[in-house]
């Protein structure tokens, strides 16, 4: 079977199981949407608090003590559980097939375009070129994609399998799947699109799931009002992006990725007129959109706040697929982000920024979702950092290795909340390690890979990270320090959460603790799986001064190289490795690790009181970081209340003065002006009517009095008249 | 014994003609007035007869036949209108009926 020319079917399966869960969906899982129906007072049975702060009441415990009971009983419900997982299981096959045969393909690039989409519009191009404009239905699979389609599926698939036992109890189960098949079909949409247009359908299509999935418990307002936050957040890096795909559409004269590379790389594209400022302006504003989808500074806010949704969706949505669509897309654009190299710096700037600041945040958070959350946004700056070095490819890497364990992290924070009966908060876990001892080791694993010791996965893309933000031309010292100091804080908080979470005393509620449970296997095989993954995946790409190991084991790169081209070719001329200053350096950052993984130790259970007398000597500094740089409320000022409130306040004013003025002052006139023609015509021409009436009425006066009425009157001017008349004949 | 003459005729048609005129211009009573128009018009059917006598044709006797038909029909309208009038107006007096003013 030839998957190459089939990887159209690639989305069209997830797509599929979206439209069943929404035809026929209920028909399966009869339970109600919402609690709207249930009585106030009773709790409704599904609310056993996967997304609780500290909700926990004592009717969750009979939900646990019982899986497989209640409403997961339905027989229909298990169709559920077999169609949009098995919808993303097929998409993955097709997957691995495409992927393979790709491999076997030279060039290693395959575009199939169905059907166009927006056909030969005639525009003319900034320098006055007629250009058309067409937009392809078309999907392009080259390695880059390739990486994302197998990501996006392979981890998707498993958050499905994950989701089956997480969400068995909760209402609204085909709904759940629904989205998130939804959700895996914009994002290969996404991936797979073969211009900018296309991408964009994916692109607003993710950030519509995102807010469908954060807000799923509908009844929850802090749900609702975060999917909100994510939806308006990611609308303002999407302007970015559009005013970047139309600027570049006014240069290029194209958005389809082949040929913008290919043009880009050609240099052929008339920067007679605009040199490459316009080039700059294209890649900051796609920079911005980027920065919407991929939570970082400014946009980042969302993110954190959308782990109000299930947690299954933290782990699609926010480890492993959406928050990557800015990193891809920036990936996408290498070429255009190689040609200007100040957009890279800021890209590096914001990227090496938004690291540290949220490792701070996450240093002081009590959510283990939170610390995950920030977590997720510190890596992604960790990605956007690489990309503005030019280290495309190890952005990529970082990507493929994070999407495992952050995935798994947040599957096993999940497990954890599970076991807890929806508790969240870490101060009232601990001593969890024997009683959920797979979640406690998966769990384990993904933080000793995100903590970065040698030999799992995030050592490897991390540590290429680092030596490149140190070596590449467009890095620099200070970039390479902030890093380090970030993959400290990294091992710090992330030890500090399994600390207070597993080992040491048990802080758990008396009520909780008598229900702690290990999850059912369609949750603990995901997290093993993932597990697996987040040990293994770092092999792809082993450093280079591990000469031990032979080019074979840098697959990753070999494989990457065609897609960003330049890049290659740029990481050649930096090929003159210092294997001593990156041995150097490597040691550094395991060192720095091992010390944050250490302290935390120490901190959190050898010597509990040391924390909270930190907290203590520094009370501003951690109040800074435990209300996360009071950047919410900043936003909340400058933006909500300054720029919309203010904005609609100085509107109104504009609006009472200007637009009511204008409509009172027209008003007014044409009062004055009817006062005045009603004064014409009261005086001057009713004036006249009655002037002339008066006139005549004077005028026939004397006539009027001849006229008595009385009849003998008339009758002496008759005989008056006979009389003159007689008397003029007699005296003639 | 003077012989009754022409003039003596047309002597007593004027001066029939004068006092009534002078009884339709001066008396109030509407009744007396259209008894001071019968007396006009008698004037003119006396100097018809007599013009007729004198002139020895019959037509002005014939003439004034019809003139007093004509009176008589005249005083049954000028009789009836009174009557009308009086039931509005309560009033026969010419003077106190003034309804053709403008």
């Amino acid at each position: 079977m030839n998957f190459l020319d089939q990887i159209w079917l690639i989305p069209l399966f997830p797509l599929l199981g979206a439209a069943i869960m929404f035809f026929i969906g209920r028909k399966l899982d009869p339970q109600p949407v919402s609690d709207v129906a249930i009585a106030p007072g009773v709790e409704p049975v599904y609310e056993h608090g996967h997304a609780h702060d500290h909700g926990h009441t004592p009717h969750h415990e009979h939900h646990h003590d019982d899986h497989g009971h209640g409403h997961h009983s339905s027989p229909l419900k298990k169709l559920i559980d077999i169609i949009c997982p098995g919808m993303v299981l097929l998409s993955f096959i097709f997957s691995v097939g495409a992927v393979w045969q790709l491999a076997q393909s030279t060039p290693r690039l395959h575009q199939v375009i169905q059907f166009t989409w927006i056909a030969g519009l005639p525009f003319h191009m900034a320098n006055g070129h007629l250009a058309t404009f067409q937009a392809d239905w078309g999907f392009l699979l080259d390695p880059l994609s390739s990486v994302m389609i197998l990501i996006v599926t392979g981890v998707g698939f498993l958050i499905h399998v994950y989701s089956i036992g997480y969400m068995a109890h909760d209402n609204g189960y085909y709904r759940f799947f629904g989205y998130l098949n939804l959700f895996v079909f914009f994002m290969l949409m996404l991936v797979l699109a073969n211009n900018y247009i296309l991408l964009f359908v994916g692109w607003e299509g993710v950030g519509l799931c995102s807010y469908l999935l954060i807000g799923f418990y509908i009844h929850k307002k802090s749900a609702g009002d975060a999917g909100k936050k994510a939806f308006v957040v990611n609308r303002v890096g999407d302007a970015g992006f559009v005013l970047g795909m139309l600027l570049m559409l006014s240069v290029l004269g194209t958005v389809r990725f082949t040929d913008v590379n290919a043009l880009l790389r050609s240099g052929n594209f008339a920067p007679e007129i605009h040199g490459f400022g316009v080039l700059s302006a294209i890649s900051v504003l796609m920079f911005f959109g980027a920065t919407g989808k991929s939570a970082q500074i400014p946009l980042y806010v969302w993110l954190p706040d959308a782990m109000e949704g299930p947690t299954p969706v933290s782990a699609l949505i926010h480890a492993a697929t959406m928050v990557t669509a800015g990193v891809y897309m920036v990936a996408r654009s290498a070429a255009l982000f190689q040609l200007t190299p100040s957009t890279s710096t800021v890209v590096a700037a914001v990227g090496a920024f938004t690291a540290i600041l949220a490792a701070t945040i996450a240093l002081v958070q009590n959510d283990i979702k939170r610390v995950l959350a920030y977590s997720t946004v510190s890596q992604l700056g960790y990605m956007f950092l690489a990309l503005g070095v030019g280290a495309y490819w190890v952005a990529i890497f970082h990507l493929f290795t994070h999407a495992f364990f952050k995935a798994l992290l947040f599957l096993c924070s999940g497990s954890v909340i599970h076991a807890m009966s929806g508790e969240q908060d870490m101060r009232h876990m601990g001593g969890l390690k024997d009683k959920i001892p797979i979640t406690h080791w998966t769990m384990f694993v993904g933080s000793v890979a995100i903590a970065g010791i040698p030999g799992l996965a995030g050592f490897f893309s991390k540590d290429e990270i680092l030596w490149q933000a140190y070596s590449s031309p467009l890095g620099s010292k200070f970039l390479y320090m902030i890093g380090l100091v970030t993959a400290g804080l990294t091992a710090f908080y992330m030890w500090r959460m399994m600390n207070m979470t597993f080992y040491g005393k048990s802080r758990v509620k008396a009520e909780v603790a008598a229900h702690i449970h290990e999850s059912p296997p369609s949750m603990t095989v995901p997290l093993s799986l993932l597990a697996v993954g987040s040990i293994v995946a770092g092999w792809l790409g082993v450093p280079k001064v591990w000469t031990l190991f032979g080019e074979s084991w840098r697959g990753f790169e070999h494989w990457l190289a065609p897609s960003f081209a330049s890049a290659a070719v740029e990481a050649a001329k930096e090929g003159a490795h210092d294997a001593s200053v990156e041995w150097a350096l490597m040691g550094a950052s395991v060192a720095i690790a091992i010390i944050g993984i250490v302290i935390a130790r120490y901190f959190y259970h050898q010597k509990p009181e040391i924390p909270d007398s930190i907290e203590k000597a520094v009370k501003p500094l951690y109040a800074l970081c435990y209300n996360k740089w009071y950047v919410d409320e900043m936003y909340d000022f400058l933006f909500v209340n300054g720029l919309c409130k203010g904005g609609g306040e100085v509107l109104g004013a504009f609006d009472r003065n200007v637009v009511d003025g204008g409509v009172n002052g027209a008003g007014w006139l044409t009062r004055f002006s009817s006062q005045v023609s009603m004064w014409w015509d009261t005086w001057v021409v009713d004036g006249l009517v009655r002037f002339t009436g008066f006139f005549v009425k004077m005028m026939s006066y004397p006539a009027c009095i001849l006229q008595s009425g009385r009849v003998q009157t008339y009758a002496f001017f008759v005989v008056a008249g006979v009389l003159l008349m007689f008397g003029y004949y007699v005296i003639r | 014994m003077h012989p009754v003459t022409e003039v003596h005729y047309l002597a007593l048609s004027a001066a029939l003609l004068l006092i009534g005129t002078i009884g339709v211009l001066t008396r109030r009573n509407i009744v007396i007035i259209l008894m001071s128009i019968e007396l006009i018009l008698n004037a003119v059917n006396i100097n018809l007869i007599a013009f007729s006598h004198a002139w020895g044709q019959t037509q002005g006797q014939i003439f004034a036949i019809f003139v007093i038909v004509d009176a008589v029909a005249e005083a049954a309208v000028g009789l009836g209108i009174l009557i009308a009038l009086f039931r509005n107006k309560e009033t026969v007096l010419a003077d106190e009926i003034d309804l053709l003013k403008w």
